[in-house]
């Protein structure tokens, strides 16, 4: 790094499009800052698989040119953005940080991109993450893991490590991620930005490569809640492409935004409290709750009993969906195929077997165990009741409060490698993020402090079902520190 | 789940079968090693009698008291889809209207 986090800062949202229509600033000027951002530090960090500079360049004259003709711009027209790796933009790579998607240049584009375009974003290109996003470290991308901009020997956390460190280092001013399991908000604190996990079904999925489609979500990532906010106010709403999206109206996210805590029941569950917290993420969060508790909330315990068993019933559901949705890499009609193989059977097995990763494998495995027969009541069904009862929880603990807060992740960043030989030690880094998504409500993740090393900590604000304000609302006052 | 049941060497090789996976000899043994500590972890779930518990498939199996999956479906009316010559040029081996694949039947 050449550069230190502290120092960088690109345009808000705002500053960055009233800039644009007023003419004190340039769409180019915006794009290019990014690119020498990227230039200066992407060697190092390692966010972008690939860029689309000269796309980027010719869509920022476009809107300059809107602008300069006095039209009334979009809500996003002119913002430099990144799109993690797992949805499809027409004509650009889509590897989900995959060799097998090596090449693929899908002919359509996710709708959540799709809105982005069309607000006005500016796409300067794809984002590093876990292979097919299965992962909390990032370490599990076929292309080299990303660094975290914080200390570059720690992991940017997972599956959305490059999402979380570009805006993080300054190379974006807002990106787009998945979040299976916590892949948003994971990251998110890990690298010191925000980090939105809308409620299932409020961001269309489709054009996003699944993983585990019960619990797939699409969200954003910024450097403040404004910010993100205002991306999920564009991204948000009904596609007819995507059977599981809301019909829901949209909210305008940022009518309520500044009316603070005062009023609000915020909960507060020992579960998320227990054993494996480091110390100086406890004290980092208990002390923002104080804050929220002076600013005016009233904190209030709430009790979700089944916290334990939910990383358990986390790896029997998303990876028996995984090995669903991953049977569709063949080598057939996209991405690696091997060489050499005289029967059909032979190149299913040699092109996923050269393709796949050792962790992409093991979940395929797991999921496929799971499913098989004379095991599906056992655990598949078990976890599915499972899920019931970790659902129920939150339901009745949101009748005692309107947002619930914790740790988003029981530690800080770690060091790359330190947890790569164990898939039980990663899959706990999950351990306070995995329940949102059996449930499908939302949350967010926002810095609320640092470590004494310097490493970011995060809280995370969970609501209700399409309980996005309430979340943003307390997020606004976490992040006026 | 058996608590104590283990996955063997011969059960890693028949799910990646079913899978469409073939697994090095090195690989076989680590995924046999993996997959025993992520299922003796997922063991405890038999703390929790579930017996009477719907299984829940579905966010939406939770919301206003399992909102009609109807609702969200789509008229069925045709429109246009992806273009062919696209979409074929994605392929690994394609006669440019159907994807070429091996042998399926071997003599």
């Amino acid at each position: 790094m050449t550069t230190k986090i502290s120092e960088v800062k690109l345009p808000s949202i705002d500053e960055l499009v009233e800039g644009i229509a007023k003419g004190s600033m340039t769409a180019v000027e915006a794009v290019r800052l990014c690119f020498s951002r990227i230039d200066e530090e992407d060697a190092t960090i390692h966010a972008f698989l690939s860029l689309d500079r000269e796309g980027a360049l010719t869509r920022a004259r476009e809107i300059d040119a809107k602008a300069a003709a006095g039209e009334t711009l979009p809500a996003l027209a002119g913002v430099p953005m990144g799109i993690k790796d797992v949805l499809v933009v027409d004509g650009q790579p889509a590897t989900a940080g995959s060799k097998i998607l090596e090449g693929y240049r899908p002919p359509y584009t996710a709708t959540a991109v799709k809105r982005l375009i069309d607000a006005g974003a500016v796409l300067l290109g794809k984002l590093n993450c876990d292979e097919f996003a299965m992962g909390s470290s990032n370490e599990n991308s076929a292309y080299g893991p990303v660094r975290n901009p914080y200390a570059t020997d720690r992991v940017p956390g997972g599956s959305s490590g490059g999402s979380a460190a570009a805006v993080a280092a300054g190379m974006a001013v807002a990106t787009l991620g998945t979040d299976t399991g916590g892949s948003i908000r994971q990251p998110a604190s890990f690298c010191g930005v925000v980090g939105v996990l809308p409620t299932y079904g409020r961001v269309s999925r489709y054009g996003l490569i699944a993983f585990a489609s019960s619990l797939d979500r699409v969200g954003p990532f910024a450097t403040t809640v404004r910010d993100a906010a205002k991306v999920l106010g564009v991204i948000a709403g009904h596609d007819p492409m995507d059977a599981t999206s809301s019909t829901e109206p949209v909210p305008d996210y940022l009518a309520e935004i500044d009316n603070g805590v005062t009023g609000l029941r915020l909960g507060v569950p020992p579960e998320y409290f227990g054993e494996g917290l480091d110390p100086e993420v406890r004290a980092a969060v208990e002390a923002t709750i104080e804050r929220l508790r002076a600013t005016g909330a009233e904190i209030v315990p709430v009790s979700l009993p089944h916290t334990r068993y939910a990383v358990p019933t986390y790896y029997v559901i998303a990876t028996a969906e995984a090995s669903a949705n991953l049977a569709r890499f063949d080598g057939v009609r996209y991405g690696y195929r091997a060489a050499n193989t005289p029967t059909l059977a032979g190149m299913y097995h040699c092109s996923r077997e050269g393709g796949f990763g050792a962790e992409v494998k093991r979940r395929i495995l797991l999921g496929t165990y799971v499913l098989s027969a004379g095991y599906y009541d056992a655990y598949y069904k078990k976890a599915q009741q499972v899920r019931r009862l970790l659902t129920e929880d939150f339901l009745k603990a949101f009748d005692e409060a309107d947002a619930i807060l914790t740790p988003t992740a029981p530690t800080p960043a770690f060091k790359l490698g330190e947890k790569t030989d164990d898939p039980m030690a990663m899959y706990l880094a999950d351990i306070y993020t995995v329940t949102a998504n059996l449930a499908g409500i939302c949350g967010v993740s926002v810095p609320c402090g640092e470590s004494r090393s310097g490493l970011p900590i995060g809280l995370q604000i969970l609501g209700r079902h399409f309980g996005e304000s309430t979340v943003f609302r307390v997020g606004q006052v976490v992040e006026r520190r | 789940m058996a608590e104590n049941e283990r996955v063997a060497a011969e059960d890693v090789r028949r799910v990646a079968e079913l899978a469409n996976l073939e697994l090095t000899a090195e690989e076989e043994i680590r995924m046999e090693r993996d997959l025993n500590a992520i299922l003796g972890y997922v063991a405890q779930l038999n703390e929790l009698d579930t017996a009477a518990i719907t299984p829940m498939a579905q966010v939406s199996d939770v919301l206003d008291g399992g909102e009609a999956v109807n609702a969200s479906l789509r008229e069925d009316r045709i429109v246009p889809s992806l273009d062919r010559q696209r979409v074929m040029a994605c392929a690994p081996e394609t006669d440019g209207v159907f994807f070429k694949v091996p042998k399926v039947i071997e003599r």
